[in-house]
């Protein structure tokens, strides 16, 4: 303990020189780095996922536009949908799970540092192998659902596809790697004290989505083996003349496809979940059946996946079935929504920026959460299916939805991360930019497409009362860039012009704001003893600090000696001066993903009948990414 | 009582902790380790692998357009006879060394736990090879090879016999759904060795109990996947 009675300052220096520099970032173990390097990589990829939305709807904003080509249409909007469900808003999420997982429960680290590396590095060689392609008029082009068999060889004979497959392929890995990593940590990296049932929802919310990653990406990742064997060794999974079932496809990618839509979802109710009660400054409402309702949602969103294919004719059976199991869900979303209401109610509400992005998710996510209803209807929805009003619901759910959630996560958590605040009138010029952006967006598509406007086309004529729609549509997105660029312009600025924040700047009660902003690399000086639900809010309410000092002496005979009671941290002193082992930087994470992408891109030349350089460069790979294992988990942590 | 919780960081319980040299950093949860966890999270990942395999070749059962065929005759235009293609005598020999190789693996872990406690001077043979856990550990191995050697034997005789991974459903499914059973067989081959290795240089002791225990959960998960696999896809016709 003299460690910490005494800490000698002359270490910062030496630290801190070691902690900054591009291999610094390179090699890095520390959950906060990592989190830190998925928000900036999710966020670039958000932008060109937007800069492609642009471009969709400058080519409708007018009747029969030539601004691009149907085929540069067909690329724009795959890689549009593509790009923002697996670039953006899930690398988004797992910025926040990075970051706060362990914060939020007490841990000095996730499970699997090294794990945790190469989860972000196979995601950014993926994320680029999947976005280069576009600058070559090459990119994949057979939607975001890519269905077979559309995307086998017979009818995308291009390399274009090639890229989609082996770029979804390699994402697959760095998601379920993630995803085992954070079951372990939520399970099994709790502070003492911290029960399942005192854990902040943004942590409750993440281990659900890890279930849902854990079992939902197994059968698209079947699905894609057996499309890469199909185009690449000449299989007939998906070939019709062979007599092969065109509903394979749609069935193998759906059951990813439904639990994938609340892996967006969750994370962003997690994170509104945190926010509400800190500007309500009460705790939230029904804690217990927000869990429960959790998790009946994460069940109930793999018995729903043939929603999305009641034009196919499954039969009256299996449509009343899946029809009724939709409508089912929408009753523990709803009680969310009920729950963050009663939340709020009577509370004292502060409308800071985070606090106006979590209040417009539950806005907009209820907009589009109703027209959800409305197609689970079939009838309706053989009416409204790849018309402009799908496109109009998912993206209140994914827009107003997962982004508000993820913006009002950013806005909240940005003074922990980098110990600035960031500028509050840009972020209410970016919050009304984005609010109003998207409305006139995607409010006149639920028209458009109730008068018909089917999805994917490129062109259309006038006269048939889309032309009003189609232009609010592109004015709004316009609007949302503009918003969008005055986020990035505070994002960036705010690092080193911001108000500087203290531990706890909004005034929340969770672990994550007892310790420095930015968390030193430790987290916590020693384990915190955790006895409630807001123990920072227990720490300054006089009537209950006698309730943790008493528990405490009881847990200090039966749980970890080490762990003390939740206190503000507020001095700084290095891992080493308090005698904390922390897992040493290592490059060789990346380099094991580099040899697992090396191994899947050389496939590409397969099709070329350029067998020798297939093998070799999949063989080569193949080395690099065992050999980059072995070296690995043979030497040490920490 | 505030300025009493914020004090608790320099109470003795909490210094006697640091300096006893214990290493207050493995503290876990659960009290498990977190490898064991992870294993289990990954074994449920695989399952649903599993599952959506079986699944395509249940659906795919029966339809395909031309043979040659699993478990019935086929006559082509050219009036060439193909015989049901699956072995199921070689097969279940193969299935016996799999099932087998799982009983050594159990025999293997408890040989590493049963390290660090002494033997009687008077123990037979039994008792003393029950002790070697690199026997075991070579034993799984071989059996694991031999199992991957028959898997080998029986898609070059398959290719012989016309069926291909192009030739219909049947071949595809197949030659997919058990080529990735036997991709995961040969990762386990490869674990065990690996721990061999690590056995034969720095010897495996009773604290290295975890690592094996891991390695053996997933090689029993790989060898339950195949007696699903041999019952619906040899067994049932």
């Amino acid at each position: 303990m003299a460690t910490i009675a005494a800490p000698t300052h002359a270490g910062h220096a030496e630290a801190s020189s070691q902690n900054t520099g591009i291999w610094s970032w390179i090699a890095t173990t520390d959950h906060k780095r990592i989190g830190t390097l998925y928000l900036w990589t999710a966020l670039f990829f958000f932008l060109v996922g937007g800069l492609e939305a642009v471009l969709i709807r400058t080519q409708l904003m007018k009747p029969n536009m030539g601004f691009v080509s149907a085929e540069t249409y067909n690329q724009l909007f795959t890689m549009h949908g593509t790009t923002m469900v697996f670039l953006a808003i899930m690398p988004l999420s797992a910025a926040f799970f990075n970051f706060l997982i362990p914060l939020q429960i007490g841990a000095r680290d996730v499970a699997f540092p090294r794990l945790n590396a190469f989860s972000y590095w196979v995601y950014l060689l993926g994320g680029i192998f999947l976005t280069v392609p576009i600058l070559f008029d090459v990119a994949p082009n057979g939607g975001w659902f890519g269905y077979a068999p559309l995307t086998t060889v017979q009818f995308s004979p291009g390399h274009n596809i090639d890229f989609w497959v082996i770029g979804l392929q390699v994402l697959g890995v760095s998601s379920l790697a993630a995803a085992f990593n954070f079951i372990t940590t939520i399970i099994n990296m709790r502070a003492p004290g911290m029960t399942l049932m005192r854990m902040p929802m943004f942590t409750w919310m993440s281990f659900v989505v890890q279930f849902l990653l854990v079992l939902a990406f197994p059968p698209i990742t079947v699905a894609l083996v057996f499309l890469l064997m199909d185009r690449f060794f000449g299989t007939t999974f998906y070939a019709i003349a062979a007599g092969a079932d065109p509903l394979l496809w749609q069935h193998l990618f759906w059951v990813f496809g439904h639990p994938e839509v609340y892996i967006l979802i969750l994370p962003a109710f997690g994170l509104v979940s945190e926010v509400l009660p800190t500007f309500s400054k009460k705790p939230l409402f029904g804690y217990n059946v927000m869990v429960y309702s959790g998790i009946m949602i994460g069940f109930l969103g793999f018995g729903v996946w043939a929603h999305h294919m009641f034009a196919v004719g499954m039969g009256a059976v299996a449509d009343s079935i899946f029809s009724m199991m939709t409508m089912l869900i929408a009753i523990p979303t709803g009680v969310k929504i009920f729950n963050w209401i009663a939340t709020m109610w009577a509370g004292e509400v502060r409308f800071e920026v985070p606090m106006k992005f979590a209040i417009a998710l539950i806005g907009m996510f209820t907009i589009g959460g109703i027209s959800g209803v409305m197609h689970s209807s079939p009838p309706a929805d053989l009416q409204q299916t790849d018309t402009y009003f799908i496109v109009a619901h998912f993206h209140y759910v994914l827009f107003g939805g997962s982004i508000m959630g993820i913006f009002a996560g950013i806005y909240h958590y940005y003074p922990k991360m980098t110990g600035r605040f960031m500028d509050t009138g840009l972020g209410n010029l970016h919050f009304w930019g984005n609010l109003i952006g998207m409305n006139l967006t995607f409010f006149p598509m639920h028209f458009s497409g109730l008068y018909g406007m089917p999805r994917r086309i490129y062109q259309y004529d006038s006269g048939q009362g889309w032309d009003l729609f189609n232009l609010m549509s592109t004015y709004g997105t316009y609007l949302i860039a503009l918003s969008t660029l005055v986020f990035v312009w505070n994002f960036v600025r705010s690092r080193t012009r911001g108000a500087v924040a203290g531990n706890d700047p909004w005034g929340a009660g969770t672990l994550e704001w007892s310790i420095p902003s930015p968390p030193p690399e430790y987290n916590f000086a020693q384990l915190p003893e955790v006895t409630s639900r807001y123990p920072l809010w227990d720490l300054k309410d006089p009537s209950k600090t006698a309730g943790i000092a008493h528990s405490h002496a009881d847990a200090m005979t039966i749980t970890d000696a080490h762990a003390v009671p939740v206190h503000e941290e507020t001095e700084r002193f290095t891992a080493k001066e308090l005698g904390i082992p922390m897992p040493l930087p290592t490059a060789k994470p990346l380099f094991t993903a580099v040899g697992l992408m090396t191994m899947f891109s050389g496939l590409l030349f397969l099709r070329n009948d350029l067998f020798a350089v297939a093998m070799t460069i999949t063989i080569g790979g193949a080395c690099m990414f065992i050999g980059g294992l072995y070296a690995w988990l043979t030497s040490p942590l920490e | 009582m505030a300025s009493h919780a914020a004090a608790a960081p320099h109470t003795a319980g909490a210094d006697a902790g640091h300096d006893d040299g214990h290493e207050h950093h493995h503290y876990t949860t659960t009290g498990l380790d977190n490898r064991k966890i992870a294993i289990w999270a990954f074994l449920g990942s695989e399952c649903m692998l599993f599952a959506s395999l079986i699944s395509t070749y249940l659906i795919y059962k029966g339809k395909s357009l031309v043979g040659p065929f699993p478990h019935t005759e086929w006559v082509n235009e050219a009036g060439k006879r193909f015989e049901p293609i699956l072995d199921i005598p070689v097969t279940s020999a193969s299935t016996a060394v799999l099932l087998a190789s799982s009983f050594a693996m159990v025999l293997a872990l408890q040989a590493v736990q049963l390290k660090g406690k002494p033997i009687a001077a008077t123990a037979g043979w039994w008792e003393r090879i029950q002790r070697s856990s690199q026997f075991w550990l070579a034993a799984t191995a071989f059996l694991g090879a031999t199992f991957l050697g028959f898997q080998a034997y029986e898609f070059t005789s398959f290719v012989h016999e016309g069926l291909t991974i192009k030739t219909n459903l049947f071949g595809s499914t197949f030659f997919t759904l058990t080529g990735f059973h036997g991709a995961h067989v040969t990762v386990g081959v490869l674990w065990l060795m690996t721990l061999l290795w690590i056995d034969r240089t720095r010897g495996l002791g009773p604290k290295d109990e975890l690592i094996v225990d891991i390695c053996a959960l997933y090689w029993h998960f790989v060898d339950v996947v195949w007696i699903v696999i041999f019952t619906l896809v040899y067994l049932i016709s």
